[in-house]
């Protein structure tokens, strides 16, 4: 019997055409991923400033700049730096930090790890509140509840998160003591204690990004309660509400999703300002000190991870796109 | 006893009245036609017995099924009547069906959510229907998506839905509006049948006076929120009672009067056409396939003259008029208008470009909403090398209203404050105010009421007369195309598969599929021209 090795097995219509998809989706977003890289390696190389020059001050002898520069890889040409670069990352060494003198894998790392905690913490926070706030106010569409939850939302999209996180910590932290007041308490002590020291920055984070989820979620949701098939479900003899979970609440997903995906990538590394308001050693923090002290390796490491990150989240919303709507799996 | 009973119905929404003492009843077995134009509340009659009706909706008068006083009842009971004792079937089949669920699932559902069965045997009855339908297993399995099936097999698929319980009432909202004839002609076939054999009443809401003649035991008229006239087909079509009933049919039968061709000389000549479209890669290294929606068309307009363009979705007539307004280039071959290309050298050609015109068929959606009359009919203005200015620009257009029927006044005023038929009329003038020597019209009647539409259609033959213009007339409607052209092109798959005089291809078809389209087209019985 002579069999293919290439031919897949058997496989349903259905999981074979969101196979298909995946791996189609999956080739763009390597595609992508070199040309950020390419884009972000050249564009950090052409700004001004020497970091060898940096690194040893104004009074430095040219030689002995020349030796650091030889020292730091700097002196070889742009092509094969870059080689070099994209090829340290994909086995896990990201050079070392001009300034620090330390594995920038390691100092991202460390940062990693208070960061993505933070973002998934705070998406998984906005979309438990803007789901169900988004759905309510569309079902019940012009009436006291929705004019309510509207006007929260105006209010969330209008309050700049610093000072609401300052707030919070006025409240939560020194007047009711509930939780610390900035720093980060570490994982080692547990999953909650990390969690805990993470919640006020989360909450901080999630509620202007809730606000807009909601307003998404609600027109979203609107739009399709105008559409053919909600009123067939409703002659076929469902009752309004159970139309709108039935029929409404999955068609209505796919801007929110895209929404979603965008949130995430933001909340990554746009955590800056709650970063510096809590004093928590993230990301955000560590682009902006690298970037002051011309650490120019850790800066691409930095964004390349983040480009990184929001091209995986795009991937991701993509599939999650093709399990919502049939549609786009067989558009192959 | 009959199953339905509509009495002294009125209704208004917001305080506007909308249905002024309605009544009607249906029988078991028997198919009651609603018709009447827009606006006359049919529509409307069918959502009061749903009671699936706009917020702020009051209603007054007695509605009964079965029994049942369906404006007393409660949403709860409504829930359970909708469905299970009444089905409803739309008028497009294109947005009818959740595009997230499966066929089957959405069948199931109708049984499922009136807990008639357990999953088990509601996945047998759906498989049923959808087979009694005409959605065979093999080829349809429950698995399938809405996108995965055309309009007229989503139809099928809205049907089984609403039969999937056996309800003693079906209604029908223009259940065939959307779609083709040969297909229109299945359906209402399938319709009929299933009346016949379930003994089903059904209230079918149309404006197609042909399909009406040919599908109802009995017909109302409305107009207004009003009956006019209600009565048993036959005696209905023998004897019409009102003057509005008697218009009705005498507009849906038009016929213009066309003035005569000028001796032929060529304006329009297409060679050889074809046009193809890219398919998406099916493999990665493999080269894409093409699709060819046109396939070495030819054929010539005369100066003067009005030529048909007729075939069903998707046969490449949308795909043709492009190509002939140049704005799409073609594959092979070319097309001459006055004997010089309509794209040159990879560009739409200007000089050619500005001889001709083209009125679409949506009045609603061609229009700027934000821009004056004014503004939107001297558009084609663009196109000349000189445009008038000033007073010259008011003059023209003045005279491009006027022609349409219009007021020049009507040029200060924005495109929502006037009726489908007026609107069409004005779109009719933005293609006249350059002087066109041919307009293409694409559908462009279709949308409008049987009034209307021949009102438009005098009006074309008219400004035939006056302006000597060639038209080219792509339409799906039959009827139309037959009273207002000289000559007919029919199109299936890319391909003319017949052309010829209009009434020779008419009453003598030589291709087996024109002779399909005529035969699936309803028409109305003669209903002797001088009775009406």
């Amino acid at each position: 019997m002579s069999r293919n090795i290439w031919t897949l097995p058997q496989l349903p219509p259905n999981v074979a055409a969101m196979l298909r998809y995946a791996l189609k989706r999956l080739l763009s977003l390597i595609i992508s991923l070199a040309i950020a890289s390419l884009i972000i390696f050249f564009v950090i190389e052409v700004a001004p400033g020497d970091p060898a020059q940096f690194m040893l001050g104004l009074n430095a002898q040219p030689d002995t700049v020349a030796a650091l520069r030889a020292e730091l890889g700097l002196d070889v040409p742009k092509w094969e730096r870059y080689l070099n670069w994209v090829g340290g990352m994909l086995t896990g060494d990201f050079g070392t930090s001009y300034t620090y003198r330390t594995p920038v894998a390691e100092m991202i790392a460390d940062r990693l790890w208070v960061s993505l905690p933070l973002a998934l913490y705070a998406l998984t926070l906005s979309t438990l509140i803007a789901f169900p706030a988004g759905i309510y106010a569309a079902a019940r569409r012009g009436r006291a509840g929705d004019v309510t939850v509207m006007g929260a939302t105006q209010l969330g999209v209008a309050i700049p998160n610093f000072w609401f996180a300052m707030m919070l910590v006025l409240i939560f932290a020194i007047n009711l003591r509930w939780f610390s007041a900035g720093g980060f308490a570490g994982w080692d002590k547990g999953l909650w204690t990390g969690l805990h020291s993470l919640t006020l920055p989360a909450i901080a984070l999630a509620l202007p990004q809730a606000a807009i989820l909601a307003r998404v979620m609600r027109s979203s949701l609107l739009d399709i309660l105008g559409e053919d098939f909600m009123r067939t479900a409703r002659a076929k003899g469902l009752s309004r509400r159970q139309a709108l979970w039935r029929h409404g609440v999955r068609n209505a997903l796919i801007p929110v999703l895209t929404i979603i995906g965008l949130q995430f990538a933001f909340l990554i590394a746009g955590g800056i300002i709650i970063e510096q308001v809590f004093y928590l050693p993230g990301l955000g923090r560590l682009i902006f000190q690298s970037i002051s002290s011309r650490d120019l390796i850790v800066v691409e490491s930095v964004v390349m991870l983040l480009v990184f990150a929001v091209i995986v989240v795009n991937f991701l919303v993509d599939l999650a796109y093709a399990a919502v709507d049939p549609r786009l799996r067989s558009r192959t | 006893m009959s199953l339905l009973t509509i009495q002294n119905l009125s209704l208004s929404i917001h305080g506007t009245p909308i249905l002024n003492n309605v009544s009607l009843s249906i029988a078991p077995g028997e198919i009651h036609a609603v018709t009447g134009e827009s606006g006359s509340g049919k529509s409307m009659t069918a959502f009061t017995v749903m009671q699936l009706l706009p917020n702020g909706t009051k209603t007054t008068g007695q509605v009964t099924l079965d029994g049942t006083d369906i404006l007393a009842a409660s949403e709860d009971t409504m829930c359970t009547i909708r469905g299970n004792d009444v089905g409803m079937i739309f008028q497009e089949p294109m947005t009818a069906l959740n595009p997230v669920k499966t066929i089957g699932d959405q069948v199931m559902e109708t049984i499922l959510i009136h807990k008639a069965m357990s999953p088990k045997d509601a996945e047998t009855r759906a498989r049923d229907v959808l087979d009694r339908v005409g959605l065979p297993a093999d080829r349809f399995p429950l698995s399938r998506y809405p996108h995965e099936l055309s309009g007229g097999q989503r139809q099928r698929v809205v049907i089984a839905m609403a039969i999937a319980l056996r309800p003693k009432l079906l209604i029908a909202d223009e259940p065939t509006t959307a779609l083709d004839v040969t297909t229109q002609a299945q359906i209402l076939d399938l319709l009929k049948g299933l009346v016949a054999e379930e003994g089903m009443g059904m209230l079918m809401i149309t404006h197609d006076l042909a399909v009406v003649a040919d599908m109802a035991h009995t017909i109302t008229v409305m107009r207004q929120g009003q009956v006019v006239e209600s009565a048993p087909t036959q005696a209905l079509l023998a004897d019409m009672q009102h003057d509005y009933t008697k218009m009705l049919f005498a507009a849906s039968t038009h016929q213009v009067d066309l003035p005569d061709k000028p001796a032929p000389s060529p304006l329009l000549e297409v060679q050889n056409v074809s046009r193809d479209y890219r398919l998406p890669r099916t493999q990665l290294f493999a080269p894409p396939g093409v699709f060819r929606a046109v396939k070495n068309v030819s054929f010539t307009i005369e100066k003067g003259e009005r030529l048909g363009l007729v075939g069903e979705s998707g046969c490449g007539k949308s795909t043709l008029t492009r190509a002939i307004l140049g704005l799409e280039e073609v594959q092979e071959g070319q097309i001459l208008l006055d004997g010089e290309p309509v794209f040159s050298g990879h560009k739409p050609n200007l000089a050619v470009r500005r001889k001709m015109q083209v009125v679409f068929q949506d009045p609603f959606g061609s229009f700027n909403p934000r821009h004056r009359v004014d503004r939107l009919i001297t558009e084609p203005f663009h196109l000349l090398p000189n445009p008038p200015k000033g007073l010259k620009r008011e003059e023209a257009i003045a005279e491009a209203l006027i022609a349409v029927g219009l007021a020049p006044s009507d040029a200060r005023k924005y495109i929502h404050e006037f009726s489908g038929g007026q609107r069409q009329r004005i779109a009719i003038a933005r293609a006249l105010i350059i002087r066109p020597e041919l307009i293409l019209f694409d559908e462009a009647v279709s949308a409008l009421d049987v009034s209307v539409r021949a009102q438009i259609l005098d009006l074309l033959a008219d400004l035939c007369r006056q302006y000597d213009l060639t038209y080219l007339f792509i339409s799906h409607d039959l009827s139309v195309v037959r009273s207002v052209t000289d000559r007919v092109l029919v199109m299936k798959s890319g391909e003319i598969v017949e052309q010829g005089v209009t009434e020779q291809v008419f009453t003598n078809p030589a291709h087996p599929y024109t002779r399909d389209l005529i035969a699936a087209a309803p028409v109305l019985p003669d209903l002797g021209r001088g009775a009406a």
